[in-house]
């Protein structure tokens, strides 16, 4: 359950989200309080993915509000009239919300360590020296500090995917989100990339908003998770509690089909 | 000695020619300049998406290919007498292969995976920087075949700059012959020396195009 004396680090206020006729989201309320680890489990196109992208302004919900840290950030309430944020307004927020993509989305033209650079230089004004320092230990950290030079296209998925993990934190995000991190990959690489993310749950307090199949991850990482169907939440409880004893009958299918 | 070919008249004329040929490389490489850059640009504004820049954009663009390029170098010869005709032709040429161009930068930009731009967003990269480091790199390298293609084909209409008196190859071929009655040995030279230029270059551009595929 979130902490009540914490403001919440993530909040969802009736958003909604159509793609044409197709209702995805449907006047989604939740919060997610800082520091947690939540994850988004359900079947496909059951909205989870999109909830992450509403988060990195990669899609506009249609209604609703989305507050980061209780501060309004895409669109708001002004004079009764929901009105779009302008985008200098909202990158103050994204720079704080991190996101690690199934496919990975490594830059092809840039090394490894220019990947990681990249941003903290030029969105954070980080000095190139510093930049660097903090990239190599991430690099060590994710455990792939001898391919500092390497080209992205060199490196299997399970690099790359790590690569992509350390460019996410090399910004120092607040909120990290992860979409299916692990789909893409063969399965003998899978284990090091939940390796990574499981040393980032223990040593951090970044909040995770975690879409995955990955059900003994979500388990292990996690104190909290949201079963979606349909673009609601059907239900929400303890990992322990909603993946032995699941209460609705949508999540004991959903759970049989996946485990 | 042939009616047919004559040396000495191929000796004569071949200094000019070289001259001449000197003039057509340099329309091409200041005219390929042009249309990389302003090509360039005319890709990046068109996606921009902001209607009052991209319609008149895109009418100028639609109007500079449906007209021959010899009609606007012409015109704009006849319109800016007060810049010399070498320069016009090479604006010209520029601004002509410009709207082409921007084509083989439009197909690029729209290689590039949707993921890019996401992974941009994702870290907050502004429009700009985005553009610059992400976008252009992998997309121009898609289009470098593209280029070199426009060159091979700008190179081989640099003859119509005779029609606005620059003395390139092909001009200085027909002065030879008219000035001599004689423009066998000018044109096959001329020709030669457009093959001899021209057919290197598109091998080059094929295996260009072989690494990068």
């Amino acid at each position: 359950m979130p902490d009540t004396a914490t403001k919440p680090a993530i909040q969802f206020q009736g958003v909604g989200k159509r793609f044409g006729d197709n209702v995805v989201l449907d006047g989604l309320d939740f919060s997610v309080a800082a520091g947690d680890r939540v994850p988004l489990i359900g079947p496909s196109g059951s909205g989870k993915t999109t909830i992450l992208r509403l988060l990195m302004t990669l899609e506009e919900a249609n209604d609703g509000l989305i507050l980061v840290d209780g501060v309004p950030y895409t669109h708001e309430m002004r004079g009764g009239k929901r009105v779009a944020i302008p985008e200098k307004r909202r990158s103050l927020v994204r720079r704080r919300v991190g996101m690690v993509f199934q496919q990975f989305n490594l830059f092809p033209n840039m090394s490894v360590l220019e990947n990681i650079i990249e941003a903290p230089i030029h969105v954070l004004g980080v000095p190139k020296a510093e930049a660097i320092a903090k990239a190599e230990d991430l690099l060590e950290k994710v455990g792939l500090a001898d391919k500092r030079d390497a080209r992205c296209t060199q490196l299997s998925g399970g690099q790359q995917q790590r690569v992509a993990i350390a460019r996410a934190l090399a910004m120092e995000p607040e909120i990290l989100l992860l979409d299916e991190v692990t789909s893409a990959l063969d399965p003998e690489l899978v284990a090091d990339v939940l390796g990574v993310l499981r040393n980032i749950a223990e040593t951090t307090d970044i909040t995770m908003l975690i879409v995955t199949h990955e059900m003994q991850f979500a388990r292990e990482v996690s104190n909290r998770v949201l079963m979606f169907d349909g673009g609601k939440i059907i239900e929400e409880a303890h990992p322990e509690e909603i993946f032995t004893s699941p209460k609705h009958e949508r999540t004991q299918e959903f759970l049989r089909a996946v485990l | 000695m042939n009616d047919f070919w004559n040396w000495d008249h191929a000796a004569a004329v071949f200094p000019s020619l070289i001259k001449g040929l000197g003039v057509t490389v340099l329309a091409t490489v200041i005219g390929m300049v042009i249309a990389a850059i302003l090509g360039l640009l005319v890709a990046v504004v068109r996606r921009s998406g902001v209607r009052a820049v991209t319609w008149p954009v895109g009418f100028l663009v639609e109007f500079i290919r449906s007209t021959p390029l010899l009609v606007q170098l012409v015109f704009a010869n006849l319109l800016f007498t007060q810049f010399p005709s070498l320069a016009v032709g090479c604006a010209v040429l520029g601004i002509h292969y410009a709207t082409y161009m921007s084509e083989v930068y439009r197909a690029g930009i729209d290689a590039v995976p949707k993921g890019q731009w996401e992974a941009a967003v994702a870290l907050d990269l502004p429009r700009g920087r985005t553009w610059r480091d992400v976008i252009l790199p992998q997309a121009i390298r898609n289009t470098l075949p593209g280029l070199g293609n426009y060159a091979i084909s700008m190179f081989k209409e640099t003859p119509f700059l005779a029609f606005i008196y620059v003395v390139e190859m092909y001009a200085a071929a027909q002065a030879y012959g008219g000035g001599n009655f004689r423009y066998m040995e000018a044109i096959t030279l001329a020709g030669l020396l457009f093959l001899l230029v021209s057919y290197p270059t598109s091998l080059l551009v094929r295996r260009m195009e072989n690494r990068l595929a």
